[in-house]
């Protein structure tokens, strides 16, 4: 038998989670250099119904994981629930969306079966037949090759926007779906998690905002916010942050964009002083265009923005904002 | 609660073989603290573009003064005891002495350069042989670290030692059956889980707010003990790793960035005309 890629999707509150598809596109490309198989599992009550969506893709077989207690999420029940799937089916590499579950069971997963996990990943490479594992490290500053030195089954999960979910592969025929009934003695799971909330009713919008100055620890003092809000208001868009500004309590929470803020597309985004760590970048990448001022000319910002300027951001800010007054009261 | 009783829990929490974890009001807690290059520090690889070279400067991983400030917090509404752990080269017991300095009672520090080229589940290791002959009731790591970004060391240090945990906490509360916790999740959503203990718990910057050593702590520190591990003592428990880095090297631009230069006056005219004729936002 050839060796297998497994990926395992996720899914919230009944729907397939969109990380999904580019974890599975990321699947797709590592089978298509190495010449493995590609299987698909979902794990949670009622997984059977999202298989069918999952088996359209290109994929050999896809296994529903299903067990009354899989339902709340908990990292025990998880990890006993794909344990005992890798143990019996033994695929060769197991990949994931490094989402916040992933990530709160997957190393726990590993570890029990003695294994590692190449945690968020943004690519791979397949070189005189070895499998390489392309991840971030110092906050983007510098990116690793990385390769696995134990034995199978390898761990790996991808970062959000790493593959392209829309370029995952449509099979020919739907892929068969296998209901894999896991058994979760009592007393495996501890946690006993409540219901998912959110902390208050967002007072903006921001995902509307066509035009967003956004501010990071480059701006250094809450005092300084203002200046950065008289920009936002001659060009007429939002104020929004990074998340140690929000943290500081220098703007409300819901002005945060990132992985655990909002996620804007907005016509243009300018970055003031923000570094361009992914969990921020993730928020904020689908931006038509993306203007950066930092004053260190290797920071990771400047890697996805159309216009850099790099400089000390109280000295271009006032000018800039000047100019805009200018511009707009001429037109 | 009035002190008098305080002192009779620690002193339960001491002398008594303590097989349950929540009779007592007292928490034991271990905090992971790294130390990783400064924020803005420029890096340099070094000649096998393995690693970076370690002449830069360094600072606390931020989460973790985060989970040492909230250790600190439950220990003044508790009373116990906050420990402090690091692995590194000499130079990371600076980590250490800041911990102490803001009011940690002791340390450990696992010193050894061979510590830095550690995956997480050697380093989870490490720590797991270095405590083995202690009772906590909590253990707090950041969520991630800045240089290698696993976010995997607390959750596997976690499974090592049969304890449940629970990632990026932005709250913690004790009750009668162990502690409730609050949960980030994405997009702004969170969610309460209720846990026993002993447990290990992955903390989120941005929890509390931090405080600041004052000089009587900075004097008071000086006394106060580092137990120091040699690579030695651990290494028997600790293996070959299971992941490696090839190599390491400034990634690849993707984007064709246009670089706008010149004096601010001269920025601002260039952006705004940008502004206006090809983005169209004017
Ligand atoms: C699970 C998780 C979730 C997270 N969620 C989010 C999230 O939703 N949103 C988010 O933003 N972050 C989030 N983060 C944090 C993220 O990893 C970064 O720490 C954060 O985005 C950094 O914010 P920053 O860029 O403002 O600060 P820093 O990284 O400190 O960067 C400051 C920048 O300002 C520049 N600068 C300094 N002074 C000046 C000056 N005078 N002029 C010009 N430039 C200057 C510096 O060169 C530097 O690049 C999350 C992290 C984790 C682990
Ligand atoms: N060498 C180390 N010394 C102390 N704590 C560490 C070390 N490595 C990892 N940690 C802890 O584990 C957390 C997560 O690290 P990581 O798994 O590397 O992302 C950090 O925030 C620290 O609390």
């Amino acid at each position: 038998m050839p060796d297998a890629i497994l990926v395992v999707v996720e899914q919230r509150e009944g729907k397939l989670n969109r990380v999904s598809w580019e974890t599975i596109a990321a699947g797709q490309a590592i089978a298509a250099a190495t010449g493995w198989t590609l299987d698909a599992a979902i794990v949670g009550e009622n997984g059977s119904a999202l298989a069918a969506e999952v088996a359209a893709k290109k994929v050999t077989k896809v296994y529903a994981v299903e067990s009354p207690k899989l339902e709340p999420y908990t990292p025990d029940a998880f990890a006993a629930a794909l344990k005992q799937l890798i143990a019996a089916k033994q695929p060769k590499l197991v990949l994931m969306p490094h989402t916040y579950q992933v990530r709160d069971f997957v190393p726990k997963l590993a570890t029990a079966m003695g294994r590692t996990v190449i945690s968020d990943c943004i690519g791979f490479k397949h070189e005189n037949g070895n499998l390489l594992f392309t991840r971030q490290m110092f906050q983007g500053k510098l990116a690793a090759d990385v390769s696995f030195a134990s034995e199978a089954p390898w761990f790996a999960t991808f970062q959000n926007g790493a593959f392209r979910g829309d370029q995952a592969e449509a099979g020919a025929s739907a892929a068969p779906i296998e209901t894999v009934k896991v058994e979760i003695t009592d007393g495996v799971i501890r946690n006993k998690p409540q219901d998912v909330f959110k902390e208050a009713k967002q007072a903006v919008d921001l995902t509307q905002a066509e035009i967003i100055v956004s501010v990071g620890r480059g701006i250094k003092e809450q005092k300084n916010i203002e200046m950065a809000k008289q920009l936002a208001e001659a060009l007429g868009g939002e104020l929004a942050a990074s998340r140690p500004i929000c943290d500081n309590g220098w703007l409300p929470m819901d002005r945060q964009i990132g992985s655990s803020g909002q996620t804007v597309a907005p016509k243009l985004y300018l970055a003031l002083g923000i570094s361009g760590a992914i969990q921020h970048i993730v928020g904020m990448k689908g931006a038509r265009t993306i203007i950066a001022v930092n004053k260190d000319s290797e920071a990771p910002i400047f890697e996805i923005a159309d216009y850099a300027i790099v400089g000390n951001l109280f000295d271009i800010v006032p000018p800039l904002t000047e100019e805009v007054k200018k511009a707009k009261a001429g037109s | 609660m009035p002190s008098a009783n305080c002192q009779l829990l620690i002193y339960t929490d001491k002398f008594a073989a303590r097989n349950s974890y929540v009779r007592s009001n007292v928490l034991k807690i271990l905090v992971c603290m790294k130390q990783v290059p400064q924020k803005d520090a420029p890096l340099k690889l070094n000649d096998a573009a393995t690693w970076i070279r370690e002449d830069v400067s360094y600072e606390v991983n931020e989460p973790d003064a985060f989970a040492l400030e909230e250790a600190l917090r439950q220990r003044e509404k508790h009373t116990g005891e906050v420990v402090v752990i690091t692995s590194g080269p000499a130079r990371s017991q600076q980590v250490l002495r800041e911990a102490l300095a803001k009011g940690a009672d002791r340390a450990i520090h696992l010193e050894d350069n061979a510590f830095v080229g550690l995956d997480a589940f050697n380093t989870a290791k490490a720590f797991a042989a270095a405590i083995k002959d202690e009772k906590f009731d909590l253990i707090f790591t950041g969520l991630q670290s800045d240089d290698y970004g696993y976010a995997q060391t607390g959750v596997i240090l976690a499974e090592l030692l049969g304890w449940p945990h629970a990632t990026i906490i932005m709250h913690i509360e004790k009750n009668e059956t162990g502690i409730r916790v609050k949960r980030e999740l994405e997009a702004g959503f969170f969610q309460y889980v209720d846990m026993p203990l002993p447990a290990v718990l992955t903390i989120q910057s941005g929890i509390n707010k931090l405080r600041y050593a004052t000089l009587i702590g900075i004097k008071q520190a000086k006394n106060k003990p580092i137990r120091k591990i040699a690579l030695a003592e651990v290494q028997s428990a600790i293996g070959e790793n299971l992941q490696k880095i090839e190599r390491l090297y400034v990634p690849e631009k993707t984007k064709k960035t246009v670089h706008i230069d010149g004096t601010p006056a001269e920025i601002a005219k260039k952006l705004v005309d940008k502004l206006r004729n090809e983005l169209r936002v004017l």
